[in-house]
């Protein structure tokens, strides 16, 4: 019997392999994460600068909006080949196959935050760069947040009709406490003298929202996917 | 269920005029006065909004893992309860808020998560009604983390410095506020009880007609 | 749409606007002033307020168990048509 790990090992191996062939979804990504910022970075402008508070919100709606797109397309992709239920009747253990999508979206998320985070940087002159390490834990747990949800809810919306906008219908209301700790956390390092305190609150609220949701996703992955 | 509709519906008829009296005998709040009585029908829905999220999680768990279509007809009817009531907690709120506060609304932590576990069980909603055939398990899903959004609704205001009135405040109410309120609740989660089972039967009638179907073709 | 759901939706949606009137219809002030001198038709009207809160919760009440009634009504005539026809089938 395989292990679990190399069975997500081997499952992630292959949509790298398959996304580095055409980098359809990094390219695609990446871009829609800088013109979100670009969009909102102009609707909060005023006179040439931007609102004071608004680095750290755009940082994280680009994130979410981004992400959202990014899972639709993944499993678009395994819907439009009918991997999905290869996958499925793969005498693979179905806790695995998750865990295997989420990293493969986090690793795309984590492509896109690179790009995105300097870029709000650049753009709102905000020291994210201050503290990289408490930024990075915020980051690490709001992507983890988000995608972890993200990637149970995509899935089981993959053959439900109107897919498309169930998606963030669904995923919203349910990540946006994430969001919240994500952005008050960030927001907190960008203050004039950064609430270390309050960053590492939020931090650890992070961590207890992911031990939740990771828990609930892999408990219901299985009694989801089944048909 | 049936046979308990019209017990429920004469209780109802009783507790109806007795929680008005005593809403109307109970004694003003000292510092927001005769606005405060909105606090009778706005806290039982509220509780039981949160309430009917817990059992709508619980039964779409059980959903889940059973697979009987029972506990499927019961999540339903909880999820729109759910919205029902939560719909009713979050209008009362602002309007008593409107003079207690000053505002119609803010973004502190208790209303915040309110709204958005109730937009959790719209959503819920609109996934059974447009995603198609196999909705029910996906809805079921959703519900379970919806579910596991109420106790941070809940613990909101003890952990965090909010506008709005802490849990304790509840076991410290005076004789005529508790009783008013109490009852007040009683009314409420009969009322909840009547409409899950006239909802859970409007579930079962359509499974019927779905069983017809299939024995038509 | 058919004409009896837009019926409904004309009252509620007359029902909101006259609670907003009501509630929202008080003028502004200028600057700060304390309560007791403010004249009676600038003070919010908590009675309002109560009264509207109160309809509120009657009103949703109503309106869901309406909706209850018309979709199980709905559902019990299909029902009866399509017992009826499986009944003529059986010679």
């Amino acid at each position: 019997m395989i292990s679990f790990w190399r069975i997500v090992w081997l499952i992630l191996r292959k949509d790298l392999a398959v996304e580095l062939r055409t980098r359809e979804l990094l390219y695609t990504t990446m871009f829609f994460a800088l013109s979100c910022v670009l969009i909102f970075a102009v609707a909060f402008v005023r006179e040439g600068k931007a609102l004071t508070d608004a680095a750290a919100g755009i940082l994280w709606i680009a994130i979410a909006f981004a992400g959202t797109l990014a899972l639709g397309r993944s499993f678009e992709r395994e819907r439009y080949n009918d991997t999905l239920r290869a996958l499925m009747l793969a005498p693979a253990v179905r806790p695995a196959i998750y865990v295997a999508k989420l990293a493969g979206i986090l690793v795309l998320l984590a492509a896109t935050e690179l790009l995105t985070v300097p870029l709000v940087a650049l753009l709102f002159s905000e020291p994210l760069f201050d503290r990289p390490l408490l930024l990075m834990a915020l980051l690490l747990l709001g992507t983890v947040g988000f995608a972890c949800v993200g990637t149970l809810f995509a899935a089981m919306l993959a053959r439900a009709r109107s897919r498309d906008v169930l998606l963030p219908l669904l995923l919203y209301p349910v990540t946006i406490p994430v969001m919240i700790a994500g952005v008050r956390g960030t927001s907190a390092l960008l203050d004039a003298e950064p609430n270390i305190g309050m960053a590492q609150f939020w931090i650890v609220l992070l961590l207890f929202f992911d031990v939740v949701f990771i828990t609930l996703s892999l408990w219901t992955f299985e009694p989801l996917m089944t048909e | 269920m049936r046979k308990l509709f019209l017990p429920i519906v004469v209780a109802l008829m009783a507790i109806y005029p007795a929680s008005l009296v005593l809403i109307a005998r109970a004694r003003y709040e000292s510092t927001m006065g005769l606005v405060q009585k909105i606090f009778y029908f706005h806290m039982p829905p509220a509780m039981l909004m949160l309430w009917s999220a817990i059992f709508c999680g619980v039964v779409s768990g059980l959903f889940l893992i059973r697979k009987r279509l029972i506990w499927d007809h019961l999540a339903v009817a909880a999820a729109e309860l759910t919205v029902l009531y939560g719909l009713i907690a979050m209008v009362t709120g602002p309007l008593w808020a409107r003079k207690a506060w000053g505002v119609w609304w803010t973004w502190d932590p208790r209303l915040t998560m309110s709204l958005l576990m109730w937009m959790i069980f719209v959503s819920y909603l609109l996934l059974r009604k447009y995603g198609g055939p196999g909705s029910e398990k996906l809805a079921a899903g959703l519900a379970v983390f919806g579910m596991a959004n109420a106790p941070f609704v809940y613990i909101s205001v003890n952990v965090w410095r909010t506008m709005h009135p802490k849990t304790t405040v509840v076991p410290t109410l005076p004789v005529d506020f508790a009783t008013a309120l109490w009852v007040s609740f009683g009314g409420f989660l009969l009322l909840y009880i009547a409409l899950l089972a006239a909802r859970v039967r409007l579930e079962e009638q359509r499974a019927a007609l779905d069983r017809l179907f299939m024995e038509i073709e | 749409m058919k004409p009896r759901r837009m019926l409904w939706w004309l009252l509620f949606m007359v029902g909101m606007a006259g609670m907003n009137a009501l509630v929202l219809g008080q003028p502004g002030q200028g600057e700060f002033l304390p309560m007791s001198q403010v004249p009676a038709s600038e003070q919010l009207p908590a009675a309002r307020l109560l009264i509207a809160a109160y309809a509120f919760v009657w009103i949703a009440m109503l309106a869901y168990v309406l909706t209850i009634w018309q979709r199980l009504g709905k559902v019990e005539r299909e029902i009866d048509e399509l017992s009826s026809q499986l009944a003529k089938r059986q010679p």
